[in-house]
């Protein structure tokens, strides 16, 4: 029986594999060879125009684009201009910034879904309203309360004038600490619901006679936290981290919705770059799909070592 | 010595040292689990307003005037209420195309859900159902894939779509644009994921019952299988459509011609301007309008939360629960 269903079974897979070479696997190993090619043109494949013939040959490998990238070689040997756009020591930079958000926005957002987690499970009254309203923000549109927060917080916004404040946040000539205060407020409320709903289906799995043992202890309710519930919703509380890591890590749709696309790319106004910001930005741009391709490999990279050391971290300490 | 509260009605104990009896300490103990139990409400209701003030102020701000909106109203004080209404959604539709950007992105969601759910069913039962070399091998890379960055695929599947002739510089026709942003959209590793587990609930016996009678696999799929996983499968339907409503990056890659805008891009593509009342020469971007189109764009999302909230929870809360 089973060998007959060998080649059948292969024929239902037959769509999702075409589709998957084509669209996932054929792209990934693509973008990695991309990202050495000399000279490379989206055009013509492997090859590289030479001047302006129409001959077209492979100028071979090299490691120059992670170089520029990384600005460490500059882009056009003759002026030496190092492009610092991608990684700076100095100033904002897209690898900068996007450490900052995810640095920040992680453990925060963390903590608090945490908190009101807890809180709504300890409630039995409305318990499932809440849970509902902490859950509404997942299904809007990024975009769109984006370009809602920039308008609650602009210069003489509903923000500014509840707390009769005259800060400018998120307009033109906004400062770089501000403008990010407000994306890591964004991105914070962008991110409760899924993790509110995940650690709400975690506490309630737990088994109630944990908290029973508990209450005969008289255990202090600090005490239930930290030594049952806790260890005890370890596993939600890992996938959660690694999920939200990943994802702070790819932040871009937030930051178009809260800023205009155009306001990041001046130089006199905060940059706002991130990694992912950066690979789209030399994607739309000509003849740059090298760079592109170099940052989404260090993108790649990063979120598989973050992802090795939480898994590793999980075998030590998570509970399950 | 702490003293656990015991249920008592005939005894009375006291706790030496403290000079109290445990009755008092009962009292006490209720107070303090009442007064906690209403700093938790304050709290969750203090965080429920937090959260849902954006919308709040959204769906307000689109009945404001201009000036209202500016200067950070609360609640709409210029212009009379129905009037303003009126007024702010007529001047948005008249520049914010809406329906036909709705119509684009109901055409490219139901595209992308139709051959998403064939592709998800079929896979799904091969690997569940069906034994054959290699599968458990194939399905640990499927779903490892999940864990890679999707701009490692954007950039090549721009190129791919560049040399299928999609994104002409020129003149990309409407099949064009809608193939480039349905194309790579159809297979989903997390919804094959999502309805396999489903698969795998579903008893062998029916398996083997419906063998008996003489029907095929495919026959036993398609009536057996895909009824019983039905809830799953209206759940991958909400979310990939709401994955298309919500899509941003892609579309507004590969679309060359407004007229092709998904609702997103056109979102934050269009332009809701004025003249400055003062300097005729300058369009400012009307806040209040911007309200409209954002309002226009959140509530058919909300309305569809609100009538599948629990097949949308359900889907999105699966994937935690496995750890």
């Amino acid at each position: 029986m089973e060998k007959r269903n060998n080649w059948k079974a292969w024929l239902y897979l037959a769509p999702v594999l075409i589709l998957m070479a084509v669209f996932t696997f054929y792209p990934l190993i693509n973008t990695f060879v991309v990202s050495f090619i000399k000279d490379y043109n989206s055009s013509y494949g492997f090859n590289a125009q030479i001047g302006t013939s129409n001959r077209y040959v492979n100028t071979g490998f090299t490691f120059n684009n992670y170089g520029v990238v990384l600005g460490i070689t500059p882009r056009n040997p003759s002026t030496g201009i190092l492009d610092k756009t991608f990684l700076s020591f100095t100033g904002p930079s897209a690898l900068g910034n996007t450490f900052l958000i995810t640095f920040v926005t992680v453990p925060i957002s963390v903590i608090i879904a945490l908190v009101i987690s807890i809180a709504i499970n300890s409630i039995k009254v409305l318990k499932k309203f809440f849970q509902t309203v902490f859950f509404m923000p997942y299904v809007t549109n990024v975009i769109a309360v984006g370009m809602v927060f920039s308008i609650i917080f602009s210069r003489t916004g509903v923000f500014n004038t509840l707390f009769k404040l005259d800060v400018n946040w998120v307009n033109e000539g906004a400062t770089y600490w501000r403008s990010m205060l407000i994306l890591f407020v964004y991105i914070i409320w962008n991110a409760l619901p899924y993790k509110i709903l995940i650690f709400l289906s975690g506490l309630q799995n737990i088994d109630k006679q944990y908290y029973d043992a508990a209450k005969i202890d008289s255990a202090s309710p600090v005490k239930v936290a930290t030594k049952i519930t806790i260890p005890l919703l370890s596993p939600q509380i890992l996938y959660i981290t690694i999920t939200s890591f990943i994802s702070a890590f790819k932040e871009y749709n937030s930051i178009i919705g809260l800023f205009n696309r155009n306001y990041t790319h001046d130089g006199n106004l905060p940059d706002l770059y991130t990694v992912v910001y950066y690979i789209y930005d030399k994607l739309n741009a000509s003849s740059q799909t090298e760079y592109a391709s170099a940052a989404a490999v260090v993108l790649f990279v990063i979120i598989l070592f973050m992802t090795l050391i939480q898994m590793k971290i999980s075998k030590k300490r998570v509970h399950y | 010595m702490k003293q656990a509260t015991i249920q008592t009605t005939h005894l009375n104990l006291v706790i030496p040292g403290r000079q109290k009896d445990v009755l008092t300490t009962q009292k006490r103990d209720k107070i303090l689990k009442a007064i906690a139990l209403i700093l938790i409400y304050v709290f969750i209701i203090a965080c429920a307003v937090l959260v849902i003030f954006p919308f709040f102020y959204m769906i307000i701000g689109s009945f404001m005037l201009e000036e209202d909106v500016i200067a950070g109203k609360l609640w709409p004080t210029a212009g009379s209420f129905f009037e303003n209404i009126h007024y702010n959604y007529t001047q948005t539709l008249q520049r914010f195309d809406y329906f036909k950007y709705v119509g684009n992105t109901l055409i490219v969601g139901f595209s992308t859900t139709a051959g998403c759910l064939l592709i998800t069913i079929l896979s799904a039962f091969a690997f569940s159902r069906l034994h054959f070399k290699g599968r458990e091998v194939l399905f640990t890379i499927f779903l490892a894939t999940m864990m890679i960055p999707g701009e490692m695929m954007v950039i090549t599947n721009y190129t791919t779509m560049n040399n299928l002739g999609l994104i002409p510089t020129q003149g990309q026709t409407r099949i064009q644009a809608y193939l480039c942003m349905i194309l790579p959209f159809i297979s989903s590793v997390f919804y094959i994921y999502l309805l396999r587990q489903n698969f795998l609930q579903i008893p062998n016996e029916l398996y083997f019952s419906s063998k008996v009678d003489g029907k095929s696999d495919w026959q036993y799929l398609w009536k057996v299988m895909v009824p019983l996983a039905s809830p799953t499968l209206i759940t991958i339907t909400i979310l990939s459509l709401i994955g298309s409503w919500n899509a941003y990056v892609w579309p507004n890659l590969v679309t060359k011609n407004n007229d092709y805008w998904l609702i997103s891009v056109a979102m934050r593509g269009s332009a809701l301007q004025l003249p400055d009342p003062l300097a005729p020469d300058v369009y400012k971007t009307q806040s209040s309008w911007t309200m409209v189109a954002s309002t226009l764009t959140v509530l058919p999302l909300l309305i569809l939360f609100i009538i599948f909230r629990k097949y949308i929870m359900k889907g999105t809360g699966r994937a935690g629960i496995k750890g």
